[in-house]
């Protein structure tokens, strides 16, 4: 095992500057630290000649003073996101074997600017699910104990980041699928507004959801990170072309209490939530008022719907965008069939896993003949009363905290039978994705056996830099 | 004789699917050439890989303004494009991207003349844009289909007409209608052989008085006029028959047999289809406003009928003269290129004009089978000829011998030289004393036969003429001829 | 309203999925748990409310008529499970 490395890339990139450190040794010593723990089964492909090369050039490129932003960032990236000439399978079977022919916009960025691409991580088929036990590879486990999950459908981005295999992972969320998985495993996890980073490259599964997210241990890494990453994209017709923040100045500032207000939601309190949980964010909120922040109660009334909204929406969505898996031009197609109905079924009912081709069914039906106003049109109707909502606690405060997972890590095998109860403990995060806006979930504590949960601070659209800022306050 | 088809009134929708000729696809970069290779023209866009994304393409929209604005509708100011889901193996991402709630272009209308010269108006409902799929190929195996996605995601627009058709013959010439304002504006090439255009037919009858909707069949993929025709009289034919031996008609999409001239059900399950609609969440609102609609405007072209209209006006040109240089915009501009460069700017003037094009000109592209871009004289020379044969100095049928020499030459100064040339090689005599010499001469060389005319051989005046002509090498003006040898020949009588 | 068998078995065919006997009866099990669930939206008065299609109401994203790079035939072919010449290759749809 090699020397320890510092934490956090501005530290990283002090020494790399000052030659104390190259980018090689850095590189072997994630390499390292992935194989001692491949129990926890967070790597699907390991790109380890190509990171060495890479660490190589940039070492290179770092003596002549021409590396990028990111130089001695390495980074995993979550199956869900393209990345050219290499596999992409979402951990489905659907698209076992299958190549992607581009990189996707992110990754594209993040090349440019000298980050290494350690490798893909494992994730819930087709980002569907919390807990990372729905995927074709098997089951992820939690480092802090290996019999409970790290939660999905980003959880091996998550434990690629807290078990040290890389500095920074992408990942991406729908209803929380990176904030719940940080929160269970003790990092950082942050969801931009939607909009703020490209989705071109993300495989879609629910379009007007769908983000990418950054896990890391330091707010400044993921600041970096967003930098480049973030911004317009013209391949992609919903990024938004509104200024990107000073995220890196933000992530190393701290608010002046007195003129940030910030708000519970009384409705996020209440049954269901676990009491070390509980505890542990309600001493977070008093932890920001000894700072001089003032943390009052605000209201979010249509809070009992979020579930049910996003449930038909994104199955709905999800139901049309997985409808390119048919064996037709990539990806897995049955052996034996005997005409081109019989190849399409017996291709998707193999390819596909449970929780994804409950969700499919769910979403065929909800926008089936007859139901569309019933449950789809009645449920945009709902989400624009939910977004309503935080517009107007936003009229009062700045930024709202609540639990971001109601409990700490539940065991391997304990949810996956009852899918409602499974869709429930999305219940804190699919508020943000509903409304579109930035939410960040931060290390809150331990329970009593060890296990980590977060809080989570959500803001205003835009205001990345606002989260990154208040994590110097909370962390 | 009345038959029992005539107690019934057919009514008729058409929905025509019209490829526009933008240079990329409709939401991806790629190129939309028709001659490409098989899977050359594709992308992972319009492969429906996994991650990719649809970005509008500008010209479309244009386009697509423009067919509404051509046919009257009203532009909806603010739209949404929508996913209409269903498998088949050469649509690429499961579904195709189209507008449902709300198309671009809404409550329009084009005008035919019908059988009886009357005009009439047939409602456009609707006018959208979408994209197209791949081609399969299914003659390859028994077992097997091939599929190229070059054509998959070219920009389509859809126009729905309104159930305003009530025969083969209208539907005719409303196709004729749509597509001769589709390639006037430039848009889609009307090419329906090639499947640039595609026609399908909602068909339902009648009793005639009958204020109800008979139930209605759908037939689809027409890809010729006389398809259509054909199509939709078999159609109703059996229709007619089943109401008339007291069976209803259900609805079905069929597919018209062109070998026995039949129409069946489709064997697909084409009615189980439901294609759960809803709103593209990958594509963003669509507004347009008035300015885009002013600038479109702006840049349409004259309507085929508007320019017909003038062209009788301004041209004194018959109806069918109007209707034939009209008919496609390039011909039309050829025609408008001749009376531009005029120096008579005349009706005589104007109607010899017509008349070398229609002959001349319209024999030349009908015998080398090439368009009017192609044809090798200018409009400025033609219109040189057309001057000459209204002031007399070539006669008509000098100039068909002086256009044909014409054809030789390539560049426009060339020909304008050569033209000279002609004229004054085939320059008709018209000065009345020099005519008047050399009929005096002939008639005086010819005494025996100016005899016989006197008693009677009227006849005797045509060789005579032959006589003239000869005599000055073909360039007498003929009319003076005639009116000179009357002239003589009554002289001589006295 | 309750989803049946025959409704289970609907959406599968508009889906292309296949269940057997044990897996309907789950599967319609779960979709009329999830769906009661769902319907407790109709407690809330949605009269006057507009549905939120765009999240950021963005408008009018256009792309310029110019044509960008396309793969080769090769790579279109490269992830085919099945192609011959330059032409993907699927089943043909069965008359039945």
């Amino acid at each position: 095992m090699t020397a320890s490395i510092p934490s956090g890339l501005i530290s990283i990139r002090q020494q790399l500057n000052e030659g104390t450190l190259n980018c090689r040794d850095l590189v072997i010593h994630y390499l390292e630290n992935i194989e001692a723990q491949k129990d926890l089964n967070v790597f699907i492909e390991v790109f380890a000649e190509e990171a060495l090369k890479n660490a190589e050039e940039i070492d290179v490129k770092i003596k002549e003073g021409k590396a990028g932003k990111l130089a001695g960032a390495v980074i995993s990236i979550k199956d869900v996101i393209a990345i050219k000439d290499k596999g992409l399978t979402c951990s489905s079977a659907i698209l076992k074997g299958f190549t992607s022919l581009y990189d996707s916009t992110v990754v594209a960025r993040l090349k440019a600017e000298d980050a290494i691409i350690i490798g893909r991580v494992n994730c819930d088929e087709f980002a569907m699910g919390s807990s990372n036990e729905n995927s074709v590879y098997g089951a992820v486990r939690n480092p802090y104990d290996k019999s409970r999950v790290p939660g999905g459908s980003s959880g091996a981005s998550a434990v690629s980041v807290a078990a040290n295999m890389c500095l920074a992972s992408l990942g991406s969320e729908t209803g929380g699928s990176i904030r719940q998985p940080a929160s269970l495993c003790g990092v950082t996890g942050l969801k931009a507004t939607y909009g703020r980073i490209s989705r071109y490259g993300l495989v879609a599964f629910a379009s007007s959801f769908d983000s990418i997210g950054i896990f890391a241990k330091h707010n400044s890494d993921i600041a970096a990170v967003l930098d480049v990453i973030g911004g317009h994209d013209e391949k992609d017709s919903t990024s938004s072309e509104h200024p990107k923040g000073n995220y890196l100045s933000d992530s190393s500032e701290e608010f002046d209490p007195s003129k940030v207000k910030i708000g519970y939601a009384k409705e996020y309190f209440g049954e269901g939530l676990n009491e070390e949980v509980e505890e542990g964010v309600l001493a977070k909120i008093e932890k920001l008022r000894s700072k001089g922040f003032s943390v009052n109660e605000i209201s979010l009334p249509h809070s009992k719907y979020l579930i049910q909204a996003y449930y038909v929406l994104t199955c709905a969505e999800a139901s049309s965008n997985l409808s390119r898996y048919d064996g037709v031009r990539y990806g897995h197609r049955a052996k034996d069939y005997e005409a081109l109905e019989d190849m399409y079924v017996k291709t998707r009912t193999e390819g596909f896993g449970r929780e994804v081709k409950r969700r499919v069914m769910l979403g065929t039906y909800v926008l089936s003949a007859g139901y569309y106003d019933a449950y789809y049109r009645k449920a945009q109707k709902v989400r624009r009363l939910i977004r309503q909502d935080f517009e107007n606690a936003f009229e009062e405060v700045d930024f709202i905290v609540s639990p971001t997972t109601p409990t700490t890590a539940f065991r391997i095998g304990e949810k996956i039978e009852d899918p409602l109860a499974m869709y429930l403990s999305d219940i804190y995060t699919v508020s943000a994705n509903l409304a579109g806006i930035p939410a960040m979930s931060v290390p809150a504590g331990k329970d009593v056996s060890g296990l980590p949960f977060g809080i989570q601070i959500i803001g205003k659209k835009f205001d990345e830099g606002g989260l990154l800022k208040l994590w110097n306050s909370i962390a | 004789m009345t038959t029992v088809y005539d107690k019934y009134e057919p009514v008729i929708g058409l929905e025509v699917h019209a490829q526009m000729k933008t240079r990329t696809k409709a939401f991806c970069g790629c190129s939309t050439d028709f001659h490409a290779s098989p899977n050359s023209n594709v992308c992972p866009v319009c492969l429906g890989h996994p991650g990719v994304l649809p970005v509008l393409n500008l010209e479309l929209v244009d386009y697509a303004i423009k067919m509404g604005l051509a046919t009257k509708c009203s532009i909806a100011e603010n739209t949404l494009f929508a996913r209409k889901n269903y498998f088949y193996p050469d649509l690429s991402k499961g579904y195709q991207i189209t507008q449902f709630e709300t198309p671009l272009c809404s409550g329009g209308h084009v005008s035919i003349r019908i059988k009886d010269k009357s005009i009439k108006r047939i409602g456009i409902t609707r006018i959208h844009m979408e994209e197209d799929a791949g081609k399969s190929i299914h003659d390859f195996s028994d077992d097997d289909t091939l599929v190229d996605f070059n054509r998959c995601g070219v920009p389509l627009i859809e126009i729905v007409s309104e159930p305003d058709i009530n025969s083969s013959d209208e539907a005719h010439r409303y196709l004729y209608k749509i597509r001769q304002i589709l390639v006037y504006l430039g848009i889609n090439d009307g090419n329906l052989e090639e499947g640039s255009m595609r026609c399908d037919a909602n068909i339902s009858v009648r009793r005639k008085g009958d204020e109800r909707l008979g139930t209605r069949t759908e037939i689809k993929n027409l890809n010729s006029f006389k398809n259509v025709v054909d199509a939709i009289e078999a159609e109703i034919k059996r229709q007619v028959d089943l109401l008339e031996s007291g069976e209803k008609v259900s609805y079905h999409t069929m597919t018209y047999n062109a070998k026995d001239k039949t129409t069946s059900h489709t064997r697909s399950k084409e009615e189980a289809h439901d294609y759960r609609y809803f709103p593209e969440p990958d594509l963003v609102r669509l507004y347009v406003g008035k300015q885009q609609i002013d600038n479109v405007s702006s840049e349409l072209p004259e309507p085929p009928d508007e320019r017909s209209e003038r062209f009788i006006r301004e041209y004194g040109l018959t109806d069918a003269e109007a209707e034939e240089i009209t008919s496609e915009k390039p011909l039309a501009d050829y025609f408008e290129g001749i009376t531009e460069a005029l120096i008579n700017k005349d009706t005589k003037t104007f109607k010899v004009s017509a008349n070398i094009f229609r002959v001349d000109v319209k024999r030349v592209l009908n015998e080398e089978k090439i368009e009017i871009n192609k044809f090798q004289l200018s409009p400025k020379v033609v219109a040189k000829l057309a001057d000459s044969v209204s002031e007399g100095k070539i006669s008509a049928s000098a100039s068909r011998e002086v256009f044909a020499e014409l054809l030789g030459t390539i560049d426009e100064e060339q020909q304008i030289n050569k033209f000279a040339e002609l004229e004054n090689k085939y320059m008709q005599v018209s000065g009345e004393s020099e005519i008047e010499e050399i009929v005096m001469r002939v008639l005086s060389e010819n005494e025996d036969e100016v005899d016989r005319y006197k008693r009677g051989e009227k006849k005797l005046a045509g060789f005579f003429v032959g006589k003239i002509m000869q005599a000055s090498k073909g360039k007498a003006n003929p009319k003076i001829v005639n009116e000179l040898l009357i002239k003589n020949l009554e002289l001589n009588q006295q | 309203m309750a989803v049946t068998i025959k409704d289970v078995e609907k959406i599968a065919t508009l889906a292309k999925l296949k269940f057997d006997g044990e897996e309907l009866e789950k599967l319609k099990g779960d979709m009329n748990q999830i769906l009661g669930y769902i319907d407790t939206l109709n407690e809330l008065d949605l009269t006057n409310v507009e549905p939120l299609e765009n999240i950021n109401e963005i408008e009018n994203v256009l792309r310029i008529d110019e044509p960008t790079d396309c793969l080769s035939t090769e790579d279109a072919l490269k992830n085919a499970p099945s192609k011959t010449g330059k032409y993907f290759k699927v089943p043909k749809v069965i008359d039945k």
